[in-house]
This record gives C-alpha cells, sequence and structure tokens, in this order.
C-alpha cells in the first residue's frame, strides 16, 4: 500500500485526475465529504488531502511514501526527500516584481518582501546583491505599494495581480511546477511500487504534452 | 518476566553495537565533552548543522560543545600510513535539528578506521554497518556508492568543479529531469549525459550491476577505482541487503571513495550514515586514509516501537498502617519473583502497571 499526500485544493484535484488515468484511482476521494484519507485497496494506495506546503514534510517524515508539492516550496524548505518527476502542472514562476518606476539604487541595501525567504536569499547571494529581507505571509503585492520594500520575490502565475497593481516582473527566479516526490527510506523498500507508479505517471505526463 | 524489559528503548541496541565493535577488536576511544571551536569554524560544510554551542574557559580559549565526533577524532589520532587505528565510540554531541532553533543532546554511537586503509578495512567496515543496522532489528538496507567514481565520470564528461556540487544534488534526489537539462546547458553529449543520468537509477543484483558498470564506464574511469569498487562489492554480494546506489552522495571537499547510509524498515531518515573522507584527512594535514560510519540511536529511538504497554510490573500501594520495612520487604520479594515494583501510596498520574499490589496494616490483601 502506498501512501499518498495530495495538495489541497485546485492542484491537488488536477493531480488526482493524473494518478487515476495512471491507474490509481480512488473515487471517494472527489466527493465532497470532510474525510481526509481514502483508500483503494485494490489499486494499493491510500490517499491523503494536507495543506500545500505540508505535503513536503509529510513525505520527509514518511507519513507519506509519496506525494505532490511544488518546485517552490522544495526550494525553500529543502526536504531531503527524492524528487522523481516533474508533472508539468502548476506551471508558474518565482519572479522579482516591483513598481513600474522603481530602480535599483545600489548604494544602499535592496529591501525585499517575500514569503520565500530561503529562495530571494540565494537568488540575490548569486547576483552579489545586498538584501534586506522582509518575510511577509500574504498580500506580499501590497509592500512595494506601501514602500515597505523595494521588490518582492513571490508565485507569478498569470501576471493579473501584478497588473491590477501597477505592477511588473523584472526577473524570473526560477520556473516552477508540480513535483511528485517520495520519501528516501521508504522507496528502499516500497522501491518496486514507487518504480512502477512513477513510470505509468510518466506516461500521462508525456501524454499531455 | 524480566525487569529488564524496562529498560531505556535504545541500551540494547546500544549494547549490541558496543559487542559488534568489539568483536572485531576496535578500540572504544573516550574523548572531552569540549572542543576548541576554530576545528569546527574550518569545517563548518562537514558538520550536519552548522551552529555550534560556544563558551569561553578560564584561560580565554573559546571551546565548544562538541557538535561531531569524527572531526575530534581525526585531530586526536596521531598521523600514520603504517599501520590502522580502528576505534569506536559513544559520545553525546549538541546540534540544532533541521527546522528547530534549539539545541538537541544525542547520543551518536560510531567507529573510525584511520591510517593505512585498505580493500580489507573498507569491506570490514561495510560489514560492520550492515551488521550495525541488524542490530537495530527488522528489514535493512546500506545503501553504498563511490565518490570517486561519480569525480571521475564527471572528469570525462568536462563537467566544471564548481558545477560539481549541484549536480551531485541532483543525482542525490534521484532528479533526472532538472538533471537532464543541466548535462545539456553543460554541454555534455547524449550518450555520456544518458550514463550518467542511468547511475541514480541502477537495477539489478549486485554482480548485474557491477557488469553493466565495468562495461559502461571502461575508459571513462579509472581502472583501478573501478576494480576497487568491485572487488569490496563484488566480495559482499552474497549481503543482499547491501545495494549499489549512487543517490548517496556527500561532501567532495571531504569524502572521496566508498559512501554509504543504511535504513531499517519503518524510519523514515538513514540511521547510519558513512565513508571515505580522505580529503578531511588531507584538510587537516594528516597522510594517513579514514573510512567510519555514525550510527543515529537518537532517530532510531524516536521510532522504535514500545516493547511494553506497562511503566512496572506492579504497583505496589501502601498506607500510613503499613511500615516500611513491610513495605520494602514486599517491594524485595516482587523483584527477587523477577518483576518491577513501583511503590507508591497514592496511584500516580498517568502511569500503567500489570497488577496493582494492596498493603494494609503490613499485610498484602
Amino acid at each position: 500500500m502506498l501512501n499518498i499526500a495530495l495538495p489541497k485544493g485546485r492542484l491537488g484535484e488536477k493531480v488526482y485526475d493524473m494518478f487515476a488515468r495512471a491507474g490509481y484511482p480512488c473515487p471517494a476521494l472527489l466527493e465532497n465529504s470532510r474525510k481526509l484519507i481514502f483508500e483503494n485497496e485494490e489499486a494499493g494506495v491510500r490517499y491523503f488531502w494536507v495543506k500545500p506546503s505540508d505535503v513536503a514534510i509529510y513525505v520527509e517524515r514518511g507519513a507519506a511514501d509519496i506525494g505532490v508539492a511544488g518546485k517552490d516550496i522544495l526550494l525553500e524548505y529543502r526536504p531531503d526527500v527524492y524528487e522523481l518527476l516533474d508533472l508539468k502542472t502548476g506551471i508558474c514562476r518565482m519572479a522579482v516584481a516591483a513598481k513600474k518606476d522603481f530602480r535599483d539604487d545600489t548604494t544602499r541595501a535592496l529591501r525585499v518582501a517575500t514569503k520565500f525567504s530561503n529562495i530571494a536569499e540565494h537568488y540575490y547571494l548569486s547576483k552579489g546583491r545586498d538584501i534586506d529581507i522582509i518575510h511577509l505571509n500574504g498580500s506580499i503585492e501590497i509592500a512595494p505599494i506601501l514602500g515597505l520594500s523595494d521588490v518582492i520575490v513571490d508565485i507569478v502565475e498569470t501576471g493579473t495581480t501584478l497588473k491590477e497593481n501597477d505592477l511588473i516582473v523584472y526577473d524570473t527566479v526560477v520556473p516552477i511546477s508540480a513535483r511528485l516526490i517520495a520519501n528516501k527510506s521508504g522507496s528502499r523498500f516500497k522501491g518496486g511500487e514507487i518504480d512502477r507508479l512513477v513510470a505509468e505517471m510518466a506516461k500521462i505526463v508525456e501524454e499531455k504534452e | 518476566m524480566k525487569t529488564a524489559e524496562f529498560t531505556d528503548g535504545t541500551d540494547p541496541i546500544l549494547n549490541g553495537l558496543r559487542t559488534l565493535y568489539a568483536s572485531r577488536g576496535y578500540t572504544h576511544y573516550k574523548m572531552n565533552k569540549f572542543e576548541e571551536y576554530d576545528l569546527y569554524a574550518g569545517n563548518k560544510d562537514f558538520l550536519i548543522s552548522d551552529s555550534v554551542i560556544t563558551f569561553t574557559d578560564g584561560t580565554g580559549k573559546l571551546l565548544a560543545l562538541k557538535p561531531d565526533v569524527t572531526l575530534s577524532i581525526v585531530k586526536n589520532t596521531p598521523d600514520t600510513v603504517n599501520g590502522t587505528k580502528k576505534l569506536w565510540y559513544n559520545e553525546n554531541v549538541y546540534r540544532v535539528a533541521k527546522g528547530s532553533r534549539s539545541f538537541r543532546e544525542i547520543m551518536q554511537v560510531g567507529l573510525e578506521c584511520i591510517g593505512s586503509v585498505d580493500g580489507v578495512c573498507v569491506r570490514e567496515v561495510l560489514s560492520l554497518a550492515l551488521n550495525s543496522l541488524k542490530t537495530v532489528g527488522g528489514a535493512c538496507v546500506l545503501s553504498v556508492s563511490h565518490l570517486g567514481i561519480l569525480n571521475e565520470l564527471m572528469d570525462s564528461l568536462g563537467i566544471p568543479d564548481a558545477e560539481r556540487p549541484a549536480l551531485l544534488g541532483l543525482i542525490g534526489e534521484k532528479n533526472l529531469h532538472e538533471l537532464g537539462s543541466a548535462l545539456d546547458r553543460l554541454g555534455v553529449g547524449k550518450e555520456k549525459a544518458d550514463l550518467l543520468l542511468s547511475l541514480p537509477v541502477l537495477r539489478g543484483s549486485t554482480e548485474e550491476i557491477l557488469a553493466s558498470l565495468n562495461e559502461a564506464l571502461h575508459g571513462l574511469v579509472s581502472k583501478g577505482t573501478l576494480s576497487e569498487f568491485t572487488s569490496v562489492l563484488g566480495g559482499l554480494a552474497g549481503e543482499k541487503e547491501i545495494v549499489i546506489d549512487f543517490t548517496v552522495v556527500s561532501d567532495l571537499h571531504y569524502y572521496s571513495g566508498f559512501v554509504f547510509k543504511g535504513y531499517v524498515e519503518g524510519i523514515p531518515a538513514s540511521v547510519l550514515s558513512g565513508g571515505q573522507y580522505d580529503r578531511l584527512m588531507r584538510k587537516m594535514g594528516k597522510r594517513a586514509g579514514a573510512i567510519g560510519f555514525a550510527v543515529y540511536l537518537d532517530l532510531i529511538g524516536q521510532y522504535q516501537k514500545s516493547t511494553t504497554a506497562f511503566d512496572a510490573d506492579v504497583l505496589l500501594l501502601y498506607d500510613a498502617s503499613s511500615s516500611a520495612a513491610a513495605v520494602c520487604a514486599e517491594a524485595d520479594r516482587l523483584v527477587a519473583d523477577g518483576k518491577s515494583v513501583r511503590t507508591a501510596s497514592v496511584v500516580p498520574e498517568g502511569l500503567s502497571f500489570r497488577e496493582t499490589v494492596t498493603m494494609r496494616e503490613g499485610k498484602v490483601i
């Protein structure tokens, strides 16, 4: 039996559809109920919904054998897990955005507002730019408008929110998509089952392309 | 019923490991709790967590509570290439756990083999690592890789040194999609790229993998490295728990040849980690070779199933009408019967006992 952690929400439903088409269905999962754990003994899978940012923790700590997490979460928290497949869904990018009239004043530290402090730090370190990280938990776009920060580092999907707030993208930090991850210890004891699932999921990803 | 059932969860494992290492002539190495901070400041990447508890002693020297044992052993072991020092230790180390800011005291057991490290030493250490996992109990796997093979292959593929840590990271994640893109970006031809891409996902028995590796890596990896790898692992092919697995990677600044990690079913991370750290030896100005491993008893303890549902066999409940001599005599009698006994005048909160014996006026009722 493989335990699979799925991210709650639209991305989770999309990737469940991929699992189902790959031969690992569990229709009860999509029923409107308060249940959190769903099992299909015949297919050898047990799914559970968790907060998207928690998937990697469930997998790293072995409560789930595999899971689906965004590359943003993997880069930010650096869990010690296998990253087995790019599912090529949930595609977006981590970007630097700022007000239209932004000009980088290199005589002082750049104030960067973000939910992804590690990614932002790593990115600016690679550029040799001194920064002052302002860690926020939401509504990041408001920071440059109110003068809290010079730029933001955040996920950009369509760019609509940025546009509506008069912000523009200055640089792409890294492209993001959903990744299939696995626990390193579990993979050694359930290797055959995980390999089969990865092979079937790879076919679904290829079909999509 | 033996009272040993109620010992600390990892004590029997520690005893088993102690016996195991002593049986192969490894000497118990006891060290000072403190170490000069400079030792860690110069080798931060070697540490699992880079936070160290420091303090200044009476002479103004900056000292640290040990976050690691290997560095101290290397520092304190005379440099010799004639003969080998074989040591084992169990020591407390002080580290910050991942995702936390607090220090924890962690019991670590391990062994080091320092000096002239030959095929016998490597094979012996791998066998001891496997037997350490077996001592923990349950199904286990010892995943073995060789950094020399990966490094020499990357030499042949023309991969610059600066790119190697990132590529090793991707190999360690089995992240073939990003590894493929990185090799493409570095201009590595498809055939050679496919060879590196095949290493994290090798399948088959040890003999099959060794045969295919020898064929595929011929001319790309030196004969010496390949034959060292083949002879040690070929000799251990009968041990089904030893698996060739190139996703085990370590820092190239410290490790050079064999590297390995041990896993036990039901524990989500490696419980054993080790390898040949000749490069650390050079960094510390030593000519000798070295191989060793550590077993993480704290991690094992966290996931160990409780062997008993009880805190003691008997709760001996007494009141003021029973004399101390009578209560203690009854407790001694129960202990002599092989039972563990908790004496109490009121039922202890939150504890459970197999049976309760009540005493009134010096007699069991």
